[in-house]
């Protein structure tokens, strides 16, 4: 197997227990990290170990089980806290980057949108960043408008000035598009939307898990990401926010944890993160989570990052040879993040995917829920291969075999 | 099975050369549905002439070689039957008219979502109600 150089593949691999199966008799291939990542064995044991060794409810307990979940928990917090550059209290846990756009939907949207306020998304994002708004718009009778796209994959900055020019009271714009793999300047739109009055919602699911990412010198507003596509479970993921948006904030939801007094006619609110985290959290994702920054952490996210630009170069320069294959996105893999997306020939995606999965390979195909970026490219579907630091050039290799075998059955 | 079995000549080529698609200008029925998975899109529409019979019925829509053969080899067997007939119509029919090819439950969906477009269609205008037997994605 080949080395990137970056990192040690083959040492990395070794630590992923379901690398080692097949599929279909194959060896399993996996390109879907997009979508969601596989995990490493220190994740797996981490929840293995807090099930067997110190399972308990956080936070209200002061027996000796309840003290070290709590413990755990709150040392996740803190390893996540870290790992994206965030300050302390200002990290709450959530199931993943749609719970937290949602929960800004109802604890900031719900008390800041008025009638006739305008909000604004992009057109590559994710449909977590976009729904959201949406319904928001529509509860509060405000407007939602869309930021466009570059036909090179970028953000159209002429319109995002333009549209910042109406004054909206969001901007909702995503990191790392899941499909172009375009990396936004996030620094430098979220200056624009903040003198132009706007409270930036940033989707940070496809940058988190991939290259290092600074809070501190980004000056967003919130910011969301999920475990799952980071190697850690399912089931958590952090909204980080504003200490004292957060706190101006009305709670998301009602019950447990999240108060400091209850009467009969009325409630005060615990601090913040506290306020935002209502009945029984999830307690074993949370610490597996925290593994899983362990375990970034210990190969190094820059490292990672030069890994899968590696790959991506290798992708493009492998895939560039079949004929008949379209990519997506930026040129420049320094701007775009370790995924491709493409079409080839007439052969569609689901059929491609299909054909793939015989030959132990996993890609996405469809529309990666990101429908107005589709109708932006003029598509209805594409498929996608994404990377993270366990993939090697074989695995691309063994993609470009099998789109061949497409392109016989298919007889493009 | 292989792909290559699920890909066979068939299926390619009312992929490449569907049959019956296009627009009616006059249609009785016309029903859309999309395959929330992938977005295959199917959209069917009859004219119904003497004796409750499909006297026109034509397919439009975008997808998978699989959801769109399907669609367009249904038409084809629809043309010309009593409208009674859809009712009669199985998954199984569809499977065989396939070839039989060995799916996995989520090309199932694009391999009957011609079907159900053509069932919901159908059956509405008989005045009943299509109950798809697997909802959503
Ligand atoms: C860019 C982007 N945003 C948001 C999401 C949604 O993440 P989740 O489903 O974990 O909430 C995804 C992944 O599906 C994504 O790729």
């Amino acid at each position: 197997m080949l080395k990137t150089e970056a990192v040690d593949v083959e040492r990395i691999r070794r630590d992923f227990p379901i690398l080692k199966r097949t599929v279909h008799g194959k060896r399993l291939v996996y390109l879907d990290n997009a979508a969601t990542t596989q995990k490493p064995q220190a994740v797996i044991d981490s929840l293995v170990d807090y099930y067997s060794r110190y399972n308990s409810n956080v936070h209200r307990s002061v027996h000796t089980l309840g003290e070290e979940a709590t413990a755990a928990y709150e040392g996740a917090r803190g390893k996540v806290t870290r790992f994206v550059g965030a300050r302390a209290n200002e990290t709450v846990f959530v199931r993943g980057t749609t719970e937290a756009t949602n929960l800004v939907r109802f604890a900031w949207g719900e008390k800041q949108v008025k009638k006739g306020d305008l909000l604004l998304a992009t057109r590559m994002e994710h449909h977590s960043n976009i729904v959201p708004w949406q319904l928001l718009a529509k509860s509060k009778g405000a407007t939602l408008k869309f930021v466009g796209i570059t036909p090179d994959g970028n953000l159209d900055m002429e319109e995002l000035d333009r549209l910042l020019g109406e004054s909206p009271k969001l901007l909702a714009f995503t990191h790392c598009s899941n499909v172009l793999g375009t990396i936004n300047d996030v620094a430098n739109v979220s200056r624009k939307a903040h003198k132009a009055g706007a409270t930036t919602v940033v989707d940070g699911a496809q940058s988190v898990p991939h290259f290092p990412v600074d809070l501190s010198a980004l000056d967003v507003d919130f910011y969301a990401f999920s475990g799952h596509k980071m190697l850690g479970p399912t089931g958590i993921g952090a909204l980080i926010g504003r200490k004292a948006l957060l706190e101006d904030m009305d709670p998301y939801e009602g019950g447990g944890e999240m108060i400091r007094e209850v009467f009969d006619d009325h409630s005060t609110w615990n601090d913040v993160p506290y306020k935002f985290e209502a009945g029984t959290v999830n307690i074993a994702d949370a610490i597996g989570l925290g593994a899983a920054v362990d375990y970034l952490t210990s190969i190094g996210m820059d490292k990672v990052r030069e890994h899968e630009i590696r790959l991506l170069d290798y992708a493009r320069e492998t895939l560039s040879k079949v004929k008949g294959l379209h990519v997506y996105g930026p040129e420049d893999s320094k701007e775009r993040s370790g995924l491709i997306a493409f079409n080839y020939a007439d052969v569609h995606p689901h059929d491609l995917a299909t054909i793939l999965d015989e030959e132990g390979i996993a890609i996405r195909s469809g529309h990666h829920c990101a429908q107005p970026l589709m109708r932006c490219l003029n598509v209805s579907a594409t498929s996608r291969a994404s990377f993270h630091v366990y993939n090697s050039y074989d695995d691309i290799d063994a993609l470009k075999q099998g789109i061949m075998k497409a392109g016989a059955i298919f007889k493009v | 099975m292989s792909s290559a079995d699920i890909y066979r000549e068939l299926i390619l080529d009312y992929y490449r050369n569907p049959r019956n698609f296009g627009k009616l200008e006059k249609f009785d029925i016309s029903a859309h549905d999309t395959n929330p998975l992938c977005g295959d899109e199917i959209e069917m529409q009859i004219r119904v002439g003497e004796n409750s019979k499909i006297e026109e019925i034509k397919f439009s829509g975008r997808g998978c070689a699989i959801s769109q053969a399907s669609a367009s080899m249904l038409t084809e067997l629809a043309k010309g039957k009593p409208l009674e007939w859809v009712k009669l119509v199985a998954k199984e029919d569809v499977f065989k008219m396939l070839g039989d090819p060995e799916l996995g439950p989520s090309r199932v969906k694009c391999a009957l979502l011609g079907m159900k477009v053509l069932k919901t269609g159908v059956y509405g205008y008989l005045g009943a109600h299509y109950e798809d037997p697997e909802p959503g994605t």
